[in-house]
């Protein structure tokens, strides 16, 4: 004889359900996180498009100013500090292995070539997410949670013209500049630790680096720095804007989730993005 | 009849499965101060919202003026079509900016006023909400109070047409309360903009309302003057107004206008046809010479003042007492004919004379104030009547009665 529990599980599907439930949770799990993914992806592109159209309106010169001042100017020094010792590192490595071989006469256009290409750009974008890209997130995201986004909205003064755009601006004229500091810093770390600490030629290694780097190179290092500006102060400036609308908390937790998303998401994107462009421009 | 200044039309609002607001019908008048009233969490502060535009309607319209809003332009500048100031429940002021800087922001970024125009507008709304010393200083600084009036500044520094104020009193004291109730009555009369509260202040924000709506179960239950909400019949009024409404005003300590009227009822029942009992009306003059001169708190101190003083004259021999208007007070001497209420009365004067007049005066003086003085009159009326006579035409007799009984010079300098 039948029981009811039987029944029951029969008209729900029988112990079969069970089954399929196991094989499909794990797809659409997937396939939510992805369609989420690629909504967030959709709105930040459309946030940045919004938000860059409005760096060219009226009363935004001195927003942007104050704002390369925060996201440029203050961190400069961390930037040469990290840069000096990462050239210095170089320097060391590079000469030990390419003495090796013999041919430590490499040893500027290697230290050279590696921070203009790819370090620079990269670990400056780092610092700058550590720095400035995490106080942006906090910053626009207590704004949001204690009401000062309405608040600006209730003025009628645009929010994503009044916090974001300056940002997005200051950003893009500070990565370039700055990275420019790091490779320079850099190849004089290199050329402390090669030259006046392991014995390379002072000679050789200035003319490898001045021989060895081309327009190109410093131009394509530009590129990646005009990249990472607009990903890591899009990303930051998106995720502190919206910390109120995030589904796994509220208030000021929301806010110290959503600064910690973006310096992780920041980092990610830095390092993905800088795979696609030296593709695109090698 | 005249064209609302803003008008609901079947709005309804939902956030996912959850209607917060259901066909919602409702007209706002210009030149009005409107206060919606209702149970926290029913959807008074989402209700403002629409209006100001931080939230559409899912289904339904609102008009201004007649035309839908969602098809006019809302802006701060000095060429906008509707000027639109929203005051926020906990300020939403820029704690990176000082008072100066969050009164002058809309201004900066909304208009193309020079430099000193703005320092001017800024100063005077500064000056206007008595926050000279705390201009320079952080919102963070600053006491509740203060960083009310300064959200107060920043709402009308661009004098809109109209102001939404999200629970503007919400924590702070009584006298504070009333002195900011009192602020928004005289700016809006001043001004003349629309003034639209939410409020759950019962029965404060009566006093400076012209019309109330109700809020309740989703839908608007009435709309009305304060008055026609007395007479009001539905479930809103024993559900809402009486558990927001105490036994007594929090401001003066005497009895909320509804207890009175019970402890009238009571009082009248037990009396037999043919016997008599008295009316007392008083009037507090001169509250606008002390806003003008010691501040709106100092204002509500003499109010609270005189209401303590009718308490404990009046209290010891049996009568009991409410405040009807901001400054008018009504005692009823339910064991006393006309004749015997006027010489109790002339013991009133003469105790008032005697030792409340100083204390008026500390309370309506603000103690860093060097300078000023100003005149405050007592008026005071008599009528009686029976208990098969309505209260309100009896207390409307007295005031018709009413004499100047006491006037006083209050100094700034003590």
């Amino acid at each position: 004889m039948m029981l009811d529990e039987d029944k029951r599980d029969l008209s729900r599907g029988g112990p079969g359900r069970h089954l399929g439930a196991f094989l499909t949770v794990p797809f659409a799990v997937f396939g939510r996180s992805a369609i989420h993914w690629i909504n967030s992806s959709g709105a930040a592109v459309i946030f940045f498009l919004l938000a860059f159209q409005k760096i060219f309106r009226p009363k935004q010169l001195s927003k942007i100013v104050q704002q390369v001042y925060y996201i440029g100017a203050r961190s400069s020094l961390i930037i040469m500090l990290v840069g000096l010792f990462t050239g210095m590192v170089l320097g060391l490595q590079m000469h030990s292995a390419l003495v090796n071989v013999g041919a430590q006469g490499y040893l500027g256009t290697i230290v050279a070539l590696s921070l203009i290409r790819e370090l620079g750009p990269v670990l400056t974008a780092i610092m700058i997410t550590a720095r400035a890209g995490s106080a942006i997130t906090a910053e626009i995201g207590i704004q949001r949670i204690s009401e000062q986004v309405d608040a600006l909205a209730t003025m009628r003064i645009d929010p994503l013209r009044y916090l974001v755009s300056p940002r997005i601006a200051a950003a893009i004229l500070s990565f370039p500049v700055l990275t420019a500091m790091f490779d320079l810093v850099g190849i004089i770390g290199g050329y402390i630790s090669g030259v006046l600490i392991m014995g390379a030629n002072s000679g050789t290694y200035i003319y490898r680096v001045q021989a060895s780097v081309e327009m190109k190179d410093i131009t394509h290092g530009f590129v990646k720095a005009v990249v990472f500006a607009v990903v890591v102060s899009t990303v930051c400036c998106f995720q502190g804007y919206f910390a109120h609308m995030r589904e796994d908390s509220h208030g000021a937790k929301a806010v110290g989730l959503a600064t910690t998303s973006a310096v992780v998401l920041s980092c990610v994107l830095i390092l993905l993005s800088d795979y696609i462009v030296t593709s695109l421009l090698i | 009849m005249e064209m609302p200044l803003i008008e609901f039309k079947n709005v309804t609002k939902r956030f996912e499965d959850r209607t917060v607001l259901e066909n919602v019908n409702l007209q706002i008048y210009e030149g009005q101060v409107t206060t919606i009233i209702g149970l926290s969490g029913s959807g008074k502060s989402v209700l403002l919202k629409h209006i100001i535009g931080l939230m559409k309607p899912d289904e339904g319209t609102i008009l201004f003026r007649g035309k839908p809003l969602s098809t006019l332009k809302i802006k701060g500048s000095e060429t906008s079509l509707i000027r639109i100031s929203y005051m926020f429940q906990d300020n939403a002021l820029f704690d990176s900016m000082t008072v100066y800087e969050n009164i002058a922001l809309p201004l900066r970024e909304t208009t193309n006023l020079d430099k000193a125009e703005i320092d001017r507008r800024v100063m005077a709304r500064i000056e206007q909400t008595e926050l000279g010393e705390a201009a320079q200083r952080y919102p963070s600084e600053l006491s509740g109070g203060m960083q009310k009036r300064a959200a107060l500044a920043r709402a009308l520094v661009v004098d809109p047409q109209i102001v939404l104020f999200d629970e503007p009193t919400s924590g702070q004291d009584p006298v504070r309360k009333n002195a900011i109730l009192s602020m928004i009555a005289q700016y809006q009369r001043k001004l003349g903009f629309t003034a639209i509260l939410v409020s759950h202040e019962i029965p404060d924000v009566f006093f400076i309302s012209n019309r109330i709506l109700a809020l309740y179960d989703r839908k608007i239950v009435f709309q009305g003057t304060p008055r026609e909400l007395e007479n009001f019949d539905h479930p809103f009024k024993d559900e809402v107004i009486r558990s927001m409404e105490g036994l007594r005003d929090e401001l003066t300590g005497l009895y909320s206008k509804r207890q009175f009227k019970v402890l009238n009822h009571a009082h009248m029942e037990r009396k037999t046809l043919g016997e008599t009992y008295s009316v007392v009306v008083f009037t507090l003059g001169g509250l606008g010479a002390i806003i003008a001169n010691f501040g709106h708190d100092a204002a509500q101190e003499a109010i609270r003042g005189m209401g303590l003083f009718v308490i404990k004259h009046f209290g010891a021999i049996g009568g009991f007492s409410t405040r009807r208007h901001t400054n008018e007070f009504v005692t009823v001497l339910p064991y006393s004919d006309q004749e015997e209420a006027e010489s109790i009365l002339k013991d009133f004067v003469l105790d008032f004379q005697a030792y409340e007049i100083p204390d008026l005066c500390a309370g309506a003086r603000r103690p860093t104030e060097p300078g000023g003085s100003v005149e405050i009159t007592v008026l005071a009326g008599i009528a009686q009547g029976q208990p098969n006579e309505e209260i309100d035409s009896i207390i409307d007799a007295a005031k018709n009665q009413q004499k100047e009984i006491a006037r006083l010079r209050c100094d700034g300098r003590r």
